[in-house]
């Protein structure tokens, strides 16, 4: 939503429809980026569970995506990645 | 109970594109508590980072009904909403089964919220409370709480020259609502999945009130690295600062022994609000806060002994 509203377009009792946070990004926050390896992560779903910006997409019972445009590049994911020795999620800087 | 797979092909009720801090633990414990619920749920949350950061105008992040209250009465508007769905249950006007669960931040809950979840706790409504501790008032930067633990800094008891952080002593929330008689009473951590959405789970099959305490590390008000989030949730329980139970019906469970109980200082060490626990100056009362933390873990262990589940 891009245009200010005046009063009297304002929603009646500050109604909200849900789930419209997704049409914010929130992507430009980050000054790392988490990259994930499909060849060693062994889909233990762990950087979905504990991921704060619901970026982490899981189908089917595996990662398939992390979305950019709400990954805040936190880097929780990179740390709870179990796989050894080299993790399965590396955060890289976006320069 | 639900394993991974199982909750991860659930629909998540929280969108990204909300503006919490980067690495924040509260919307951890929302994506993870929701998950849990297999029924359509109502939420309800007071005004606190939460709130604030997840429905700043014109968006909402959350996918379930939402009503965002004042500051002191997330429980007070929850019990009005399930009292008018109870009612109209009874007068046939809807049917199935729907969840309530209220959120509210430790000052939230511990200070200016307490009235209104005692009151709504004793008067008995069917509801789960989560109070999202992350131990002062984070969204207007970092005053000291009811929940600030003793030697932590903020910005209304910062360490210095006069003070070296707070000097008071958390008060036990918990333990309150377990006074409270209700029918579950527990805590637990941002850092692990699988006993928060359990303890979800379990609340979800009890009817009547819930309570659970969850810890929730704060990277902007704790001041440590954001991607240590889930170390520092694991590190709380581990040194015992902040142990893992359950309280049903009067009955004390621990839900997690740590194999080998750290040191308290292993958990304060990478936070900036302990800093100054580390100056030798201050060594007596790093020591006075690692005996508190002892003397209550036995405490607790005692009642589980005690007044804990037959075996
Ligand atoms: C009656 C009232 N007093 C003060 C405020 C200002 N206020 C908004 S959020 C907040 C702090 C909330 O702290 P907490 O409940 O711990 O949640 P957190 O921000 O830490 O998540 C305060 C003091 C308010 N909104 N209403
Ligand atoms: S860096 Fe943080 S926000 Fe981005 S995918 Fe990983 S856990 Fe999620
Ligand atoms: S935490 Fe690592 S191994 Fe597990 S699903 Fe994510 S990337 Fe794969
Ligand atoms: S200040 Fe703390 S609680 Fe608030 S959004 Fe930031 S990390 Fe989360
Ligand atoms: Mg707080």
């Amino acid at each position: 939503m891009a245009q200010e509203l005046g009063w009297k377009e304002l929603p009646e009792g500050d109604a909200l429809k849900a789930g419209t946070a997704a049409d914010f990004h929130t992507g430009d926050w980050r000054s790392k980026r988490p990259i994930k390896d499909d060849k060693t992560c062994i889909n233990c779903l762990f950087c979905y569970i504990y991921c704060p910006d619901s970026a982490v997409k899981v189908k089917d019972g595996k990662v398939i995506e992390i979305d950019y445009n709400y990954c805040k590049g936190c880097g929780i994911c990179e740390n709870v990645c179990p796989v050894k020795p080299v993790k399965a999620i590396k955060m890289v800087s976006e320069r | 109970m639900a394993t991974l797979k199982e909750l991860a092909v659930r629909e998540d009720r929280l969108t990204g594109g909300h503006r919490m801090c980067p690495g924040c633990g509260a919307p951890i414990i929302v994506r993870q508590a929701l998950m849990a619920v297999k029924e359509p749920v109502v939420v309800v949350s007071a005004t606190g980072c939460l709130e604030v950061s997840t429905t700043i105008f014109p968006y909402s992040a959350w996918k379930v009904p939402f009503l965002h209250s004042a500051f002191e009465n997330s429980a007070a508007t929850m019990s009005g909403v399930e009292a008018a769905y109870t009612s109209l249950k009874k007068q046939g006007k809807i049917t199935g089964d729907t969840k309530f669960i209220a959120f509210g931040g430790d000052g939230g809950t511990y200070d200016i919220g307490f009235q209104s979840l005692s009151g709504a706790m004793e008067r008995g409504h069917d509801m789960l409370y989560i109070c999202y501790d992350n131990q002062a008032y984070m969204n207007t930067s970092v005053q000291r709480s009811g929940a600030t633990p003793r030697g932590a800094s903020t910005t209304t008891e910062p360490a210095g020259k006069v003070k070296q952080g707070k000097v008071m002593t958390r008060k036990d929330l918990t333990e309150c609502m377990v006074a409270h008689n209700i029918p579950y009473a527990a805590q637990t951590i941002v850092g692990d999945w699988r006993d928060l959405t359990k303890k979800v789970e379990k609340a979800m099959s009890i009817k009547g009130p819930k309570f659970i305490n969850v810890l929730q590390p704060c990277q902007l008000g704790w001041g440590y690295r954001m991607d240590l989030t889930i170390e520092l949730g694991k590190l709380a329980a581990d040194t015992c600062f902040w142990p893992l139970y359950e309280v049903e019906n009067g009955k004390y469970t621990l839900s997690y022994t740590p194999k080998e109980k750290k040191p308290l200082a292993e958990f304060l060490k990478p936070q900036n609000r302990f800093r100054h626990l580390f100056k030798p100056e201050n060594q007596k009362l790093l020591e006075e806060l690692q005996a508190d933390v002892d003397r209550k873990w036995e405490l607790l262990k005692k009642k589980c002994d005690c007044f804990g589940t037959e075996k």
